[in-house]
């Protein structure tokens, strides 16, 4: 049976892993690569890089951090920020990492998606999308890192990119983002049933419970969180004994 | 050494930092040469079968595969590198290596696909190659496609997604996994230095 998958995230910004609160009010929590190989040792299934800030100066930092990052781990790990071009995708992808989010890029240019699909194959290409909900049961694609309302739907945005190629979706909701209060339940649910491709739930785990809840109800195939485990609330297989106990399946180290 | 096919697809570069990791000698390459005097032959793999197949032709390395392991040269095929050596892909309709007799079919709707995620593999028998690694681990899959071999015998381990399908097979000197051991964290690691051990 497939395991549901606990990845921590790495938000970054020249070369140093930050958290915010709701997409603002960003902290110092280390160095990316040393953070890297001590998830790695303690059992996540996956990591997830984001350039939050994404600029030409950035992006040469990054690529060294991906560089470093795929000599010392031995699980794989996503990268995303930026992401504009098949071009860009090929750099990141030939400094080792397994695959690549794009957001804003693929918003603005929906055809980066068929590109990079057709090109890397579908596994690589994770749809990052980052919504807010705009009345109940509805939720907005947010751009530029959350600050552009699109006016578009989630849900239509989120199959329009499946079609198109997305082999997996990022799914971060900027309402509970760094809130600490639980995932976005009820979103992830509705994005989980429109698309047959694994969602990984973003924003919000602020306590164990959280993740048993995203995976029974929200029905997510991956959760990712950060400052909690940036901060040392809580381990990675501290989560995953809590969710083994609960019979939700997961990988143990 | 260790030749790490470059067919212009797939990781290759993950399969190096591993074998790096490992301190293992080896190389990318694509040559003639080198890959007939490689004592192991890696072929990764990520990608579509139909672009794997032409690559291989293009760089008339299909060929060259074929009589290596025809020579009985240790070979090591991870994910789509596993798929090329079957007879036919239904991915694209595409022929493959035919060095294994059978399919490659694509997965129901009714599982998401791709898979992606860390899935148990069932050992049917004992091996050299699963030395120090527990029982029904769990190994990294990224896959939309699974291996049906016709000789059910080669069947090493299997793992569920909708079918129980083979995740790993052993057939003289052919090792192939549709999971991806230079991404399985320590279990990978370990199954890599056992494969290396065989040489």
């Amino acid at each position: 049976m497939i395991t549901k998958r606990i990845i921590p995230c790495l938000d970054m910004t020249e070369g140093k892993v930050v958290k915010g609160i709701q997409f603002v009010n960003f902290r110092d929590a280390g160095d990316p690569v040393t953070l890297a190989k001590k998830y790695d040792k303690q059992g996540a299934d996956e990591l997830v890089f984001l350039d939050i800030t994404a600029t030409t100066e950035n992006r040469n930092i990054l690529l060294d951090v991906v560089r470093r990052t795929a000599k010392n781990v031995s699980i794989p790990f996503s990268v995303g920020g930026g992401i504009r071009s098949v071009e860009d995708m090929r750099l990141v992808l030939e400094n080792g990492a397994d695959k690549v989010a794009v957001n804003t890029g693929a918003f603005n240019n929906p055809r980066l998606i068929a590109d990079c699909s057709n090109y890397f194959g579908r596994q690589c290409v994770i749809l990052s999308l980052d919504v807010r909900q705009v009345k109940k049961g509805q939720w907005n694609v947010f751009v530029n890192g959350g600050k552009t309302d699109t006016g578009v739907s989630a849900v239509e945005w989120a199959k329009k990119a499946v079609s198109l190629g997305a082999g997996e979706i990022l799914l971060t909701s900027i309402d509970t983002d760094g809130m600490k209060k639980g995932f976005d339940v009820e979103l992830t649910k509705t994005i989980s049933k429109n698309v047959n491709v694994p969602i990984i739930a973003s924003g919000g785990a602020g306590k164990i419970e959280d993740f048993y809840e995203i995976f029974k109800k929200g029905k997510a195939d991956a959760a990712l969180a950060a400052s909690l485990f940036h901060f040392g609330e809580l381990t990675i297989n501290q989560v995953k004994n809590y969710l083994k106990n609960r019979n939700i399946p997961v990988r143990l180290i | 050494m260790i030749v790490i096919i470059d067919y212009g697809l797939g990781n290759l570069g993950s399969v190096k930092n591993t074998l790096d990791r490992l301190g293992v000698d080896s190389m990318i390459s694509k040559s003639k040469k080198d890959i007939e005097k490689a004592e192991g032959l890696i072929l990764p793999g990520v990608g579509s079968a139909r672009q794997g197949m032409e690559n291989l032709k293009n760089r008339k390395l299909d060929k060259i595969l074929v009589n290596e392991i025809k020579k009985g040269k240790l070979f090591l095929g991870i994910c789509l590198g596993m798929q090329l050596l079957f007879s036919e892909s239904e991915e694209g309709n595409s022929k493959c290596l035919n060095v294994i007799e059978g399919t490659v079919k694509e997965f129901s709707s009714e599982v998401k696909v791709p898979q992606i995620g860390w899935n148990m593999v069932e050992q049917k028998t004992e091996s050299e190659l699963f030395k120090n690694i527990p029982k029904n681990s769990s190994f990294y899959f990224v896959n939309s496609f699974y291996c049906l071999p016709n000789d059910k015998s080669l069947i090493f381990g299997n793992t569920e997604y909708g079918v129980n399908f083979c995740s790993i097979l052993i057939k003289d000197n052919i090792i192939a996994t549709q999971f991806h051991p230079e991404k399985s964290g320590q279990v990978g690691l370990q199954l890599i230095k056992n494969w290396i051990k065989l040489i």
